[in-house]
């Protein structure tokens, strides 16, 4: 007997107990929980993922669609960025104000190549208010996983309010689970030594997000 | 489960001796303190969590009641998905499927991103009798071993460490893994924090094999999850060419939607933030991004066990949020290596004697170490009434009975005499000597209890004779712990 079938058996004796019409899982789980926390208008929610990723001490900017080129180019400037690692499905206009070296998202780029990167550049899925939290699901306007990992200063781009729901239901029912996800609240952290908190122990310890409003561009 | 430390004393010697060192114990009182009245406000901050609770014990409590349905469809989403599956009943074997799978790729070195289920296997060290050097990259587990030391919380396995502890560990011994420290490193915070950063870099950036563990599994759709919130466990799961994922085949759930409940509950009851800085998803493999190769060992080692026990089998639906351990009077002043195991605290009390049985003195000590204050069961985000199993426990221990090991059923004889007998009641007697602990929280006495023994269990008979109690009546114990603590150590 191989150890699936060992285990597989264990489970099944464990649980003679169950009976056979035990309850199926539809009604066996209760879902009176809220879909979302409160009542807001669409410009409060917005107001709320900008609150709350500033509280994780994510970066806010706020910007309409003619805004966009510049602010980017503006905080790549100030960060002094020599190099800025860009999707292949990013829209060719985020960037057009900006005369930084530009990487491209390459399968074989190690990640040594990435690391020397200064800045990096994305779109992203889905923005959570209630936990300030933006979601990237590996689309052509996010790349690859690592790109938004090894750089240390992350500028990401949600449009809003589109791309905002409120909670983590409302995000979950439109996230695709195919997709690898990475959800991030706020640069990378520790509280790890005494529980003091520290930000950026191995992500970026940068985080800005933009919000982009009215107007916007759409994606090529 | 090999997880019980070697010249691991039972649980109250242990307990008397962390009891006695002072600078752990201000650690310790430190950081519980902290995070529990942190996770207090964020927990305030939903209006649903009871609802959240409640469904996420349900879901749980479903899925381990159809467990064998639900692994068979991990599998199968898993395979399609790209990934490859493996079955490992203990953990020697768990270790060799990890450690043969290294040896395929023909690398020497991993990077691992912390895991429970690991440590509760001894991976490293199997690994590393096998010249395989395994490097954890979590800042905490890194301090962890760096120091050659054990970890002592679920959460923040460092937190008996201050910094200027951490300090010296990282001047004297990163130079021995890689990277040295700095020259003139200082105690801030920051600046250890940015000494780790450069130290794991290198090992990140060369890293070809990657070791996680998962915090979820959906069988619907194969998918994994891992929270954290140093960016270490997105190195691990990006990075390398081949991912190995060893999970407890009870940290599945059935569905995509379920991951809604506890997304919004673990965040919480851990770290007490409304989201965890970083949370990665990943289904099989996903070609050009993340690892080409995926593999997942399903660990059993002692949890069909558990499963068997209708009683304690509760213990699975933990979701390692450690929040019991930040709310247990026991655990502030023992300290988490007092419990013997990698899962220490309220829920290491239950969970290590079922998964490794209660043959050894410390495993038959554990479910004495708790003050039933239930303070544990109402912080567990998915309901774990732990007091009631630890009093099921003690209940097998003194009076044995039948149970389940390595898939047979066995029949315990009563611990009569037995060295578990004694550790109970030395435990019995630290914590009476420990009134604070008792002192703390107290639960309703109108809960009807299953323990109802029919002779006074050896720790009854051990506390009258040192206490001077009258004669016990044979009455529920629950009313006779609550009558005869509050008469001999007064509630004030
Ligand atoms: S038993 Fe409950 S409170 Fe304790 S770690 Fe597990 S889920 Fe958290």
């Amino acid at each position: 007997m191989n150890s699936r079938e060992r285990i597989l058996g264990r489970v099944r004796r464990a649980l003679a107990d169950v009976p056979r019409d035990d309850a199926p899982y539809e009604q066996a789980v209760s879902r009176d929980y809220a879909r979302e926390h409160g009542q807001r208008s669409v410009a409060q929610t917005v107001e709320l993922l900008a609150e709350n990723l500033a509280d994780y001490r994510a970066i806010v900017h706020r910007t309409d669609a003619d805004g966009l080129a510049g602010l980017i180019a503006g905080l790549l400037d100030k960060r002094g960025a020599a190099s800025v690692l860009v999707p292949p499905g990013l829209d060719e206009g985020w960037l057009a104000a900006t005369g930084v070296t530009r990487v491209a998202d390459r399968a074989e780029s190690t990640p040594a190549e990435l690391d020397r990167v200064d800045s990096v550049v994305t779109a992203c899925a889905v923005a959570i208010a209630e936990t300030g939290t933006i979601v990237l699901d590996g689309s052509p306007d996010q790349g690859r996983r690592r790109i938004t990992l090894v750089p240390d200063h992350h500028i990401c781009v949600v449009r809003v309010p589109g791309q905002v729901v409120s909670s983590v239901p409302q995000g979950i029912e439109r996230l695709d689970p195919a997709r690898p996800l990475t959800w991030i609240s706020g640069p990378s952290a520790t509280s790890d030594i005494e529980l003091d908190r520290v930000e950026g122990v191995h992500g970026p310890r940068t985080l800005e997000v933009v919000l982009v409003g009215q107007g916007r561009i759409e994606s090529t | 489960m090999s997880g019980t430390y070697l010249g691991m004393p039972a649980f109250p010697e242990a307990a008397r001796e962390a009891v006695g060192n002072t600078t752990l114990r201000g650690n310790l009182r430190h950081a519980t303190h902290t995070i529990r009245a942190k996770r207090a406000t964020a927990v305030a901050e939903v209006s649903d969590w009871a609802e959240l609770r409640e469904a996420g014990k349900r879901i749980k409590d479903h899925t381990l009641r159809h467990l064998d349905r639900y692994l068979v469809r991990l599998e199968e989403s898993v395979t399609a998905a790209g990934g490859v599956v493996h079955w490992a009943a203990d953990a020697d074997e768990a270790n060799e499927i990890v450690t043969q799978l290294v040896k395929m790729t023909g690398e020497s070195e991993v990077v691992k991103v912390k895991s429970m289920a690991t440590q509760e296997i001894g991976l490293n060290e199997a690994l590393e009798a096998e010249g395989i050097r395994a490097y954890e990259t979590d800042l905490a587990e890194l301090i962890v071993q760096l120091g050659k030391d054990r970890p002592s919380h679920i959460l923040v396995p460092a937190i008996h460490r201050n910094r200027g502890e951490i300090r010296d560990i990282f001047a004297r011994e990163m130079s021995e893994w890689g990277r040295p420290a700095p020259e003139g490193l200082t105690d801030t915070p920051a600046e250890l924090a940015e000494a780790a950063r450069v130290h794991l870099r290198e090992k990140f950036l060369r890293a070809k094999v990657g070791i996680s563990g998962a915090n979820f599994m959906v069988a619907e759709t194969g998918t994994l999850v891992v929270v954290e919130s140093e960016g270490n466990g997105r190195m691990c799961l990006t990075l390398p060419e081949t991912l190995i994922s060893v999970v407890g085949i009870e940290k599945i759930v059935p569905t995509w939607r379920d991951l809604e409940v506890f997304l919004q509950t673990l965040p919480r009851s851990s770290t007490a933030e409304r989201m965890n800085p970083y949370t990665s998803t990943w289904t099989g493999t996903t070609g050009g991004d993340g690892p080409s190769t995926f593999h997942l060992v399903l660990l059993d080692n002692g949890r069909t066990d558990t499963l068997a026990d209708e009683v304690g089998r509760q213990a699975l639906r933990c979701i390692r949020c450690s929040a019991c351990l930040n709310v247990c009077p026991v655990y502030e002043r023992a300290g988490g290596h007092a419990y013997g195991s990698v899962y220490p605290g309220p829920i290491g009390a239950i969970l290590s004697p079922q998964l490794r049985g209660t043959g050894s003195e410390i495993d038959a000590s554990l479910p004495y170490a708790s003050s039933l204050c239930g303070a544990c069961y109402e912080v567990c985000p998915v309901a774990i009434d732990i007091p009631e199993v630890l009093v099921h426990l003690r209940e097998r221990v003194v009076q044995g009975g039948e149970v389940t090991r390595e898939g047979n059923k066995v029949v315990l004889r009563p611990a009569k005499g037995h060295a578990a007998e004694r550790a109970a009641m030395r435990a019995a007697r630290w914590a009476f000597t420990h009134p604070g602990a008792l002192r703390t929280g107290q639960r309703t006495a109108s809960r009807t209890r299953r323990f109802h023994p029919r002779t006074l269990p050896g720790p009854g008979r051990a506390w009258s004779g040192t206490r001077e109690l009258p004669p016990v009546p044979a009455e529920p114990f629950r009313d006779w712990w609550q009558r005869t603590r509050g008469g001999k150590d007064g509630d004030r």
